[in-house]
């Protein structure tokens, strides 16, 4: 229990990131250990690329974590995850929505959004990226708001979170009507890995 | 019972915890939610939004002249605008505890500079106390109080990004009262603060500091953590945490109150320590004082004073190893930016692409409008603090003749406006100014996360309330050309703004329409749809900037994403083919 492990949320605002955070920080929490959550609100909120930094283990220092040491990155959009990826530990794992969110910047600048990112990522990744259509799987569900759950299971499951503590997470956080289907959503993500 | 609270959401509780009266504040990043957090508790504390951090200061003068428990919050560029009644305020003293709180943000993650307000306590003569995480930011507000009402003198609480924002464990307690100061009592020689009676308060002042010392040098949270004494680090706030993380071996001095400075603690330190250093984000505020005692002291020769520390800057510092460059495992993907936009349906866009087809210069403020200065709105020429934009605008007249004013306007916020435009509307009016200035009325303080302000209606405590009537308060001040236009409008907003700037008198050009993200608003929302047959893929409606406006997968057509699409309308108004049109 002493080893203090990173987990890196990258995504863009609005997509639900710091929700996410807050649903496995619950659960870490429920599980006893320290945990500390770093994120930077105000301008980020504006559709500009978010992240949260989230460290647990028996005692937290820095809630920030360093390039090149987090054991997981989780993240909501492809481009995002290709920006963030350099705070990726060696053979870290990646859990990642296969979904691209345009900027407006590409239209008036040379830097465009690059071709088939999900393949570079696999390219470079290998086994240690997972990489599904997350909106999919939660549609076929019945709800994409389910999406971020789904890959909540996937990171539950990597990470070794046991599913009490993660199910009485979400049902904490997510609308009480949502319930069901939210559950049916992290059991799918689990299967995913 | 532990829960995981922000710094911000640590501060609302201990205030609560502690007794507290009254709370106040203008929102700011990073200190917004302190006061966000405070109507939970609404049965024990008041709290509220003032227009400006000057009068949220003053309102908790009184408060704490009556003998409340008080509290005042604002984000460090926000002392800037209190510091006036604040340096007199540690003449006075209290009686009701008094703690403000700075939060301060190194790297400035979305601020105009890095100011440290350390200097703040320093110079108006007050203590300083700074936690490291959410506990200590609970814990630390209650001490606080208590200093603040034992030494009669306002402390300073000063957090920074990190602390504000970063979750951490926290143990919850009980509110525990403190009524028996409550009451005022004439007392002229103190609270009055007349040059009689001020020359009578500075020694007094200087005497509190004295003893304020003696605190710091015996207080528990000044602690020496001895440990391997070949290192010993001086350091506090977030700074305290990275030094923890990358140096768990050294010796290490953390300072929870670092003014007025414990030399004598730090003396003892640095002779039981080999080698000092001295790690703090920003200036080398301890440092300087360290030195000035001749110890020898490592500190901003390698810590860098801009932006924010990390642990890995740190270490690198301290082990004299360079940065080493990570492998960039995509070195040929380029990452396009992505940085912070107006949200679809925002009503600035409108009047930000107006300006930038008028050709005009733009003297601007502080806000979500802001954004205007980016591609492709790229209609803003100044910012600089809250308010400028007036002020600066008139300069530019005086300066270069009216002309000039024939092809300028000054952009402002409601809340902005609110907070310190008026005075430069008077300016403007008084003395015979003829610039053009536009308030952008959205109805909230959309910036710092949608606060409510004196012209939306209701309080932070979710009280309807009056609301301010802009046009009346221009024509008040003596704007005689005060119009009122639709944000949506485009053609309007044209013909309005050309006609006012031609005008050689004060313009005051009131745009409406509010935010998209107003919680109480009533949403119709419509969208709208690029009919394929009709796009020319000519790239005008890009140049709104709208996130829900792109291009189709091979980049021949314009497509909107109709989920984040709300029908404001602005990009099927630039199309020249009216191919952008309302699904029915
Ligand atoms: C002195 C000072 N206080 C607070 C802030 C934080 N701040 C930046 S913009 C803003 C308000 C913007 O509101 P408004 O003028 O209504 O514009 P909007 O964001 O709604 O477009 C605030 C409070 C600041 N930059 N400076």
């Amino acid at each position: 229990m002493s080893e203090v492990k990173s987990i890196l949320l990258t995504g863009v605002g609005g997509q639900g990131v710091l929700t996410a955070s807050e649903i496995l920080s619950d659960a870490l929490i429920d599980e006893g250990y320290d945990v500390k959550k770093a994120e930077v609100h105000g301008m980020s909120q504006r559709g500009g690329s978010v992240n949260s930094h989230l460290r647990y283990g028996e005692k937290v220092y820095s809630p920030l974590i360093e390039e090149g040491s987090a054991d997981l990155i989780f993240s909501f959009e492809v481009l995002e995850t290709i920006r963030f990826s350099k705070f990726l530990k060696e053979n870290g794992k990646l859990v990642v929505n296969n979904m691209k969110i345009i900027p407006n910047s590409v239209y008036f600048s040379d830097v465009k959004y690059p071709k088939n990112p999900d393949k570079i990522l696999k390219e470079v990744f290998k086994d240690n990226i997972y990489l599904f259509d997350a909106f999919k799987i939660a549609k076929d569900i019945g709800n994409a708001k389910f999406a971020n759950v789904v890959m909540l299971g996937a990171i539950s499951k990597i990470m070794g979170i046991s599913d009490r503590s993660m199910e009485k997470a979400i049902e904490n956080r997510v609308p009480p009507k949502t319930i069901e289907g939210n559950l049916k959503a992290f059991r799918q993500g689990k299967e995913l890995v | 019972m532990k829960k995981l609270l922000s710094g911000n959401e640590a501060v609302a509780r201990g205030f609560y915890e502690a007794g507290g009266h009254v709370a106040t504040a203008y929102p700011g990043t990073p200190s917004t939610e302190i006061l966000e957090n405070m109507p939970q508790y609404g049965e024990d504390v008041y709290s509220q939004w003032s227009p400006n951090e000057k009068v949220a200061l003053e309102v908790g003068i009184g408060s704490s002249f009556g003998g409340a428990r008080t509290l005042v919050a604002m984000k460090h560029v926000g002392v800037n605008v209190a510091a006036d009644p604040l340096l007199t305020l540690t003449y006075s003293g209290v009686k009701g505890g008094f703690v403000l709180v700075s939060s301060d943000d190194p790297g400035m993650h979305s601020s105009q500079n890095e100011q440290d307000n350390r200097f703040y306590a320093k110079f108006a003569k007050m203590p300083l106390l700074e936690p490291s995480d959410s506990q200590e930011a609970k814990d630390f507000v209650a001490r606080a109080l208590k200093i603040s009402e034992e030494y009669d003198t306002p402390v300073m609480l000063r957090l920074t990004t990190r602390i504000s924002h970063t979750k951490t464990l926290v143990e919850l307690k009980e509110r525990e009262e403190h009524n028996d100061l409550l009451g005022f009592e004439k007392n002229p020689p103190k609270y009055v603060m007349v040059p009689a009676n001020g020359r009578k308060r500075h020694p007094i002042v200087e005497e509190r500091t004295k003893k304020l010392k003696d605190l710091a040098e015996n207080i528990d949270i000044n602690k020496a953590e001895y440990n391997d004494k070949s290192i010993g680090i001086i350091t506090s706030s977030i700074a305290y945490q990275y030094v923890k993380e990358v140096f768990p071996e050294a010796s290490v001095l953390k300072l929870g109150m670092a003014f007025p400075f414990p030399i004598n603690k730090v003396k003892e330190f640095a002779e039981k320590v080999e080698k000092l250093y001295v790690v703090e984000e920003l200036e080398p505020f301890m440092e300087e004082m360290i030195k000035a005692e001749g110890i020898e002291v490592t500190g901003k020769d390698i810590i860098p004073r801009c932006g924010e520390l990390n642990p890995k800057i740190i270490k690198n510092a301290v082990n004299k190893n360079k940065n080493e460059i990570k492998e960039n495992k995509f070195e040929d993907v380029k990452t396009p930016i992505r940085p912070p936009v107006l949200c679809p349906g925002c009503p600035h866009r409108g009047v930000f692409y107006t300006l930038n087809k008028l050709n005009t210069v733009v003297t601007g403020d502080i806000g979500c409008y802001t954004l205007g200065v980016q591609k492709p709105l790229d209609a803003m020429d100044s910012t600089i603090a809250m308010g400028a934009s007036i002020g600066v605008n008139i300069g530019l007249e005086k300066a270069l003749g009216k002309e000039f004013s024939r092809k300028s306007v000054a952009v402002i916020g409601d809340s902005t406006f609110l907070h310190s435009g008026t005075t430069g509307l008077m300016d403007a009016v008084y003395n015979k100014g003829t610039n053009t200035i536009i308030i952008l009325d959205n109805r909230i303080t959309a910036m710092t996360g949608r606060q409510d302000n004196p012209s939306t209606g209701y309080t932070l405590m979710e009280e309807e309330t009056k609301e301010v009537d802009f046009e009346k308060l221009a024509k008040a001040i003596g704007v005689e050309r005060v119009k009122i236009v639709d944000s949506y409008d485009l053609n309007e907003l044209k013909e309005v703004i050309s006609n006012e700037i031609d005008k050689e008198e004060v313009s005051v050009i009131i745009t409406k329409r509010p935010c998209m993200l107003i919680r109480r608003r009533e949403y119709d929302i419509k969208t709208y749809r690029v009919d394929e047959d009709k796009c020319i893929n000519c790239g005008l409606c890009l140049k709104v900037g709208c996130p829900a406006v792109i291009k189709n997968d091979d980049e021949t057509k314009a497509k909107i994403v109709e989920s984040m699409c709300t029908g404001c309308s602005v990009c099927a108004q630039v199309c020249p083919q009216d191919a952008i049109k309302l699904v029915k």
